[in-house]
């Protein structure tokens, strides 16, 4: 643990060598160093005239405690084993009226897709937030989620880089101006990841593989299609997100091959759980969550029965895949 | 009585994040109220009397909210107590960004959106520097990168803070909200003789006090100019 009395007698710029990221520090909490790089960090916090720190609500002690937590968060971080996720199980807890669930335990290993069916209403998203918050039979539900088969760390509620999973809904947006490049290499960023052009280009290479429509690394995310802006954020999150487990509620089939989308996550050893009333997408999955009354009812293996099912739904999507792009080309439909 | 400051910028989902959470607290039987400081104009309370929560409203009108707060909650706690409250939630509007209404010693949660920009824990002061806990709404709509760079930076600007996810509509981290504001350990009797945990800015310029004439003959008191360039603009 690297203490504050050690770290405010380093020089800003030994600072900045040792700990890189410290410049995101100094940058988001507007602290100007560039001058006072040979100066020590408590020479810069003293530096402040006492107008300066009224007139910018500069609070020192809490700064100096706040970069030893967010120094040492950090290297935490970093010199983290990343714990692979192998499984999650779920245990049984009660529905909205208290009976008992109908499974006992159900386990989720990582490459495997689960779908979640049931109305409106019947509980799906408590059942996402349980499996968020690794809940230990202390949620409405009395679920117990578990970790490779054991109860995990519970600070993994709480932490925002270790996130343990990541969600994808049908009515999210890319809200950032920013280009495709820029907008990927800032989440490349914020994951403190070495390779950042690399990783940057093989998440517009496989967006572009799921996604009708082609677009570039200067195409700004805010001018992106439906399909398109799905396709990027199911790439990015399979590639740069560090969650092991994604949750989807719903990917609407319009400009976006779903597949090959699945296909994706799956062989980046995620475990992926989606909410849909989709046919084609329930059945994509190994197995199936049915929930009723707050509390899964049943849980379905996809039989051989339905992939061949499946078969045919696929060619009805195929169908009216084609007929829309023929559509969109200016071609009238035979 | 629990204590608790809940603030935020306009329209970021202070209140369903607050009416979400006391869905869950009141499934554990606790007798909860909330106090609600507005500027000029609010009908919250409304939403609350509606889910059963005793609520009082203030609206600060011509003076500074988070000043009006401060000269407030002494009473406020008062009546929270006098009702029997388990937890007394406030609610106010960091409308400038530099003030905030937490006290020493009282939990103090602030409530910001993904979509108020990148930039916005930068902008923010005390209000988001000095919570205990940083409620994340609006996730929902923007992507998992977005939501991911955005905590990221809200952590650099105050990684002492428990940072979360609520969405406001669904309720989704309500409940686990919900289980970090109550603390039976905790009794707040009065305020009287607490601290802010940081200073408001300093005012009172002749604007302050009714001046509505543009001039520098006008302009007495704490009063500073930008700096322009050359002479700022005069020849």
């Amino acid at each position: 643990m690297a203490s504050i009395r050690e770290l405010e007698m380093k020089k800003i710029r030994d600072l900045e060598n040792q700990y890189p990221f410290v410049l995101s520090f100094f940058e988001n909490n507007k602290m100007n160093v560039e001058d006072y790089r040979d100066a020590s960090l408590n020479e810069y916090l003293n530096h402040f005239s006492d107008e300066e720190i009224e007139e910018w609500a500069i609070d020192i002690s809490k700064i100096k405690s706040d970069f030893e937590a967010y120094i040492n968060q950090m290297l935490q971080f970093l010199g983290m084993e990343k714990d692979v996720v192998d499984s999650i199980t779920i245990l049984a807890g009660r529905d909205k009226y208290g009976s008992r669930e109908s499974f006992d335990s159900l386990t989720i290993k990582k490459s495997e897709i689960i779908s979640i069916v049931g109305p409106t209403g019947s509980g799906k998203s408590r059942l996402l937030a349980d499996i968020e918050w690794a809940a230990n039979n202390d949620t409405p539900t009395g679920r117990v989620v578990l970790i490779n088969g054991e109860k995990p760390d519970y600070s993994i509620r709480f932490s925002t880089s270790n996130k343990l999973v990541a969600q994808l809904s049908q009515n999210m947006n890319f809200v950032m101006d920013l280009t495709v490049r820029e907008f990927l290499e800032l989440h490349a960023k914020s994951r403190m990841i070495e390779n950042e052009q690399e990783v940057v280009l093989k998440i517009v290479e496989a967006a572009n593989e799921l996604a009708g429509e082609k677009f570039n690394l200067d195409t700004p995310v805010t001018g992106l299609s439906g399909g398109q802006s799905r396709a990027l954020m199911i790439a990015d999150t399979a590639i740069l997100s560090t969650s092991p487990i994604v949750l989807i509620d719903e990917i609407e089939n319009a400009g976006i091959d779903r597949k090959r989308a699945l296909n994706l996550l799956v062989s980046e050893e995620k475990i992926v759980l989606m909410a849909t009333h989709d046919p084609s997408l329930a059945l994509m999955a190994d197995k199936r969550i049915v929930i009723k009354n707050g509390g899964i009812h049943k849980v379905i293996e996809t039989g051989a029965k339905e992939k061949e099912v499946l078969k045919e739904l696929e060619e009805m999507d195929k169908i009216i895949n084609t007929m829309r792009t023929k559509l969109r080309s200016g071609e009238t439909i035979t | 009585m629990n204590l608790i400051t809940v603030s935020g910028p306009p329209s970021s989902g202070k209140t369903s994040v607050i009416l979400k959470t006391i869905e869950a607290i009141k499934k554990r039987e606790l007798n909860v109220g909330v106090v609600k400081f507005d500027c000029l104009y609010t009908d919250d309370d409304i939403l609350y009397e509606k889910a059963g929560v005793p609520v009082k409203k203030g609206l600060s009108g011509s003076l500074c909210p988070d000043h009006f707060f401060a000269s407030n909650i002494e009473e406020v706690v008062r009546w929270g107590n006098k009702e029997g409250l388990d937890l007394l939630i406030t609610e106010s509007a960091g409308l400038c960004n530099r003030c905030s209404p937490y006290i020493k010693g009282i939990k103090a949660i602030c409530v910001i959106d993904n979509l108020s920009g990148i930039n916005t824990p930068k902008k923010i002061g005390p209000m988001l520097k000095t919570a205990d806990i940083i409620v994340i709404t609006k996730g929902d709509i923007v992507s998992q990168a977005e939501r991911e760079v955005f905590a990221s930076r809200v952590n650099s600007v105050n990684p002492q803070a428990v940072i979360m996810s609520v969405n406001g509509l669904t309720g989704q981290g309500a409940f686990e909200l919900s289980t970090l504001i109550y603390d039976e350990n905790s009794n707040i009797e009065t305020v009287k003789g607490s601290e802010l945990k940081f200073p408001m800015p300093s005012a009172l310029c002749s604007y302050c006090l009714g001046e509505t004439r543009i001039g520098e003959e006008y302009q007495m008191g704490n009063v500073r100019k930008m700096n322009i360039g050359e002479n700022n603009g005069k020849h």
